[in-house]
């Protein structure tokens, strides 16, 4: 149920705060977005430098970097992800708890970028987890970070409370673990998982 | 070069050292262990090298393998042979000289490469190389982890990547690569696993994988489909 | 580890009592980036460490053996990510090794000057990443940043991006650099002596570090030299080799500058190393800067694409700020390298990781793998 924008002003000027529970509860979620301390490759140093004095990453609620997964929000995939290191990536997401966000960071997170000929990397973290947001580039530059940031505080800022739309951590039918593909013989098993990823068919 | 291999020869006794030219501007020329060395041969060049007080080579900076696959190589050879014909309604034999194209395979092999400098004599580099007999089962060679360490890595890397076993090293494991994968990828006859299913921006040489992946599953597909619609079709069969 | 619940546990050397193994890592906040070490602890006390790599293996080998010469140089970048410059410059120094290119006067100071200012950045840098392992959560690293930021601005400017740079070719550099860079390039210099003494006041007499670093991770010089460390941790250990010195690369032997040595060969000595070099490089700067000539920065026969080597080999190094950092080509006279070699210093320098943390303080691991200042991307390639 949203409130009339103007009668919110209107009532403002007279000293009355009227909100909604959905608004208020996404105004507390988008404004606190802690992260894991988690990086993987070149993007990393360009996070780290995201969080320094100069780009300050603490303006958008976010400067708390987490060790522990248990403890954090958001995932930034900053780098690349090699077969060897995907499950453990897998596994690190299984352990956030929800609500919980994953921003794949630079052209390796999101498709294995340069290094997508190599017989060791992942093509695409998405192949896996869910993805919130992608950032191109390689590695992204400070702004892009910010960018990206702002994307994903205005998607929580959209999530409805109830509902078929509702985010998966109010939906207690969704999925909350992913399998963790095992490293078998010569490549991981299985490649994708098909409950978070489908070929999409593009090839000209 | 001439000089260090003549030092070699006269520390070692039995050591078999030849100087491989290198061709390139660089100058840097190797020499080379012979291949079938026992372990405590190249072992005892190594510590020749490492201790004698001229050389001095203490500092072993890096290590590689090479990869040279078998070799199929066409050559053309001119051959002389004696060939029955008729000329003229009279059967002769006549030489001809025909050029004729042999293949022959030149074996491969698999090789190691240590770049030696002197931390105390500040010169360098001297390139030690070792052969194995083969790619497929006589890869052993013998480490040179105990006279330097800093092989240590370096040769569980060229194990994991290439698939030399270094006789001699104290932990032989792969390095990069989880315990339990079975092939070795920086040999050049290396198969990549196929998982180039999408390719947002195919070209040249990704777009003919991706090509290639497609087909393939296409050709599985219709696989599958054939025996679905054979299945179905026994299936009215045996309701009619 | 899905085997290892039902492991057996690890008994103590004596016998008697089981060790508690710990892995650290690959997602472990002080290791910088996807490391892992199996560590088998008796109380507090290291018993054995063995360090897992290959999170981060990339192919970089692989890739550059399929890909033309020129084709690698921005994969070069991508190895030891905070110092792109340096690792374009091994490249390219191999590369011209192996088809014996000149490079303009003028394009070697230009590689000394951005040589210099990576080294610069990387050890600041570093510095704050060791101090921040120590508990210092943010300030110094902030106070490093800020100076690293100053430099990315200036490669920025001159190649066109912060961090992969891509901006040295075979025979000289990409783009010359203006006036303006130069004048800017003198500013930010003058700047960094004024820095590093801030950033040593905050911390040399700090009490926490000293008590911390000192007398701790002893690396003997024999031992260094045996397996092949280099760069500031070879010279924390007291042992004086510096290729910019013997290696006889670049135009190195114009610039007068002094070599620290260490004599404790504890962790400190590599944090006080690191510092004194910071001090030396902004001395090379100086000089190169005030005496760098004009003159093209390409040489005008270097050729880059179609570009196929007499068949051979060349290895070529350079003092990076990690260490030795060389590159090892062979050509079969085709366009691409038949054998593409990365000689890592990080990797090389973390044989003797065991051996500094044996008998130490789990925490002190923490310390004692920073300040050997790695970075994955070069290690796991």
């Amino acid at each position: 149920m949203a409130v009339d924008e103007g009668l919110k002003i209107e009532l403002g000027k007279q000293g009355v705060f009227v909100t909604t529970i959905e608004e208020l509860y996404n105004w507390g979620r988008r404004s606190s977005i802690w992260p894991m301390q988690f990086g993987l490759a070149c993007c990393a140093i360009e996070m780290i430098a995201t969080t320094m004095a100069r780009y300050d990453l603490a303006r958008f609620g976010a400067e708390v970097f987490r060790p522990s997964p248990r403890q954090a929000d958001l995932m930034i995939i900053s780098g690349t992800v090699t077969k060897k290191m995907a499950p453990q990536v897998v596994r690190l997401y299984n352990q956030m708890a929800e609500p919980r966000y994953v921003i794949a960071m630079g052209a390796c997170a999101i498709s294995g970028g340069p290094f997508k000929q190599g017989y060791n990397v992942l093509k695409g973290i998405d192949r896996y987890i869910p993805v919130d947001v992608h950032i191109p580039g390689c590695p992204p530059r400070p702004e892009a970070l910010l960018q990206a940031f702002m994307t994903l505080q205005k998607k929580i800022d959209g999530q409805p409370l109830t509902g078929p739309d509702r985010p998966r951590f109010l939906d207690a039918e969704a999925q909350g673990e992913f399998p963790v593909p095992v490293q078998g013989e010569h490549d991981l098993e299985p490649t994708s998982n098909p409950g978070v990823w489908t070929v999409p068919v593009v090839i000209r | 070069m001439e000089e260090i291999k003549a030092a070699i020869e006269a520390a070692v006794p039995g050591a078999g050292v030849e100087i491989v030219v290198n061709p390139s501007v660089s100058g840097q020329h190797s020499l080379r262990l012979r291949p079938g060395d026992s372990v405590s041969g190249a072992v005892a060049v190594a510590k020749f090298l490492r201790d004698d007080p001229e050389l001095a080579l203490d500092f072993l900076s890096n290590v590689t393998g090479v990869d040279w696959p078998d070799k199929e190589i066409a050559e053309k050879v001119k051959v002389t042979r004696t060939v029955t014909k008729t000329v003229e309604g009279v059967e002769q034999a006549v030489e001809e000289t025909v050029e004729e194209t042999r293949k022959r395979v030149e074996p491969g092999c698999l090789e190691a490469v240590y770049h030696l400098f002197s931390v105390a004599k500040g010169h360098g580099p001297v390139v030690l190389r070792i052969k194995t007999e083969n790619r497929t089962d006589q890869v052993e060679l013998p480490s040179l982890t105990p006279v330097w360490r800093s092989a240590e890595f370096q040769e569980r890397e060229i194990f994991d990547l290439y698939g030399i076993v270094f006789t001699g090293h104290p932990d032989l494991r792969r390095l990069l690569m989880w315990e339990g994968f079975k092939d070795h990828p920086m040999r050049r006859d290396y198969v990549e696993p196929d998982d180039f299913e999408y390719e947002p921006t195919a070209h040249d040489e990704v777009l003919k994988r991706a090509m290639a992946h497609q087909a393939k599953q296409k050709a599985a597909e219709t696989v599958a489909g054939a025996a679905d619609a054979g299945a179905g079709a026994e299936g009215t069969g045996v309701g009619a | 580890m899905r085997e290892g619940w039902n492991r057996p546990p690890v008994m103590k050397p004596d016998g008697e009592g089981e060790l508690l193994e710990v892995a650290m890592g690959p997602h472990h906040p002080s290791t910088h980036g996807v490391f892992r070490m199996d560590v088998a602890l008796d109380g507090e006390r290291v018993i054995r460490l063995k360090p897992v790599f290959g999170y981060l293996h990339r192919n970089h080998e692989k890739i550059a053996e399929g890909m033309s010469y020129l084709g690698s140089m921005p994969f070069t970048d991508r190895l030891d990510y905070l110092c792109p410059l340096t690792n374009n410059w091994a490249y390219a120094l191999a590369v011209e090794k192996l088809t014996g290119q000149e490079v303009p006067e003028r394009a070697e100071y230009l590689r000394v000057i951005l040589g210099e200012l990576t080294r610069v950045q990387n050890h600041a840098s570093s510095i704050g990443f060791l101090i921040q392992e120590m508990g210092a959560s943010g300030t110094p690293l902030m106070y490093a940043f800020k100076a690293r930021e100053k430099i990315l601005d200036l490669f920025e400017e001159l190649t066109g991006a912060r961090m992969m740079c891509n901006y040295m070719r075979f025979g000289g550099c990409r783009v010359d650099a203006s006036a303006a860079w130069l004048d800017a390039t003198r500013k930010v210099v003058a700047g960094l002596p004024g820095f590093v003494d801030e950033f040593e006041r905050l911390l040399r007499t700090n009490e926490i570090l000293m008590a911390r670093t000192q007398g701790v991770g002893i690396l003997r010089p024999e031992l260094a030299v045996n397996a092949g460390v280099t760069g500031p941790m070879l010279r924390a250990s007291g042992v004086n080799y510096d290729i910019r010195k013997v290696g006889g690369y670049g135009v190195y032997n114009r610039f007068k500058f002094r070599v620290p040595l260490g004599d404790h060969w504890d962790v400190y000595d590599r944090y006080m190393i690191r510092m004194l070099e910071m001090r030396e490089s902004i001395k090379i700067l100086e000089q190169a800067l005030k005496d760098i000539p004009g003159g093209p920065v390409m040489d005008a026969k270097a050729k880059l694409r179609g570009f196929r080597p007499k068949p051979g080999e060349a290895y070529g190094r350079i003092e990076s700020p990690k260490g030795e950092l060389g590159f090892y080509l062979i050509s079969d006279g085709g366009p691409n390298p038949y054998r593409y070699r990365v000689r890592p210093p990080s990797l090389i320098n973390l044989t003797i990781l065991e051996d500094m943390c044996l008998g130490q303080n789990v925490a002190d691991v923490v310390l004692i793998f920073g300040s050997v200042d790695i970075i994955l991307g070069e290690v796991d390639r």
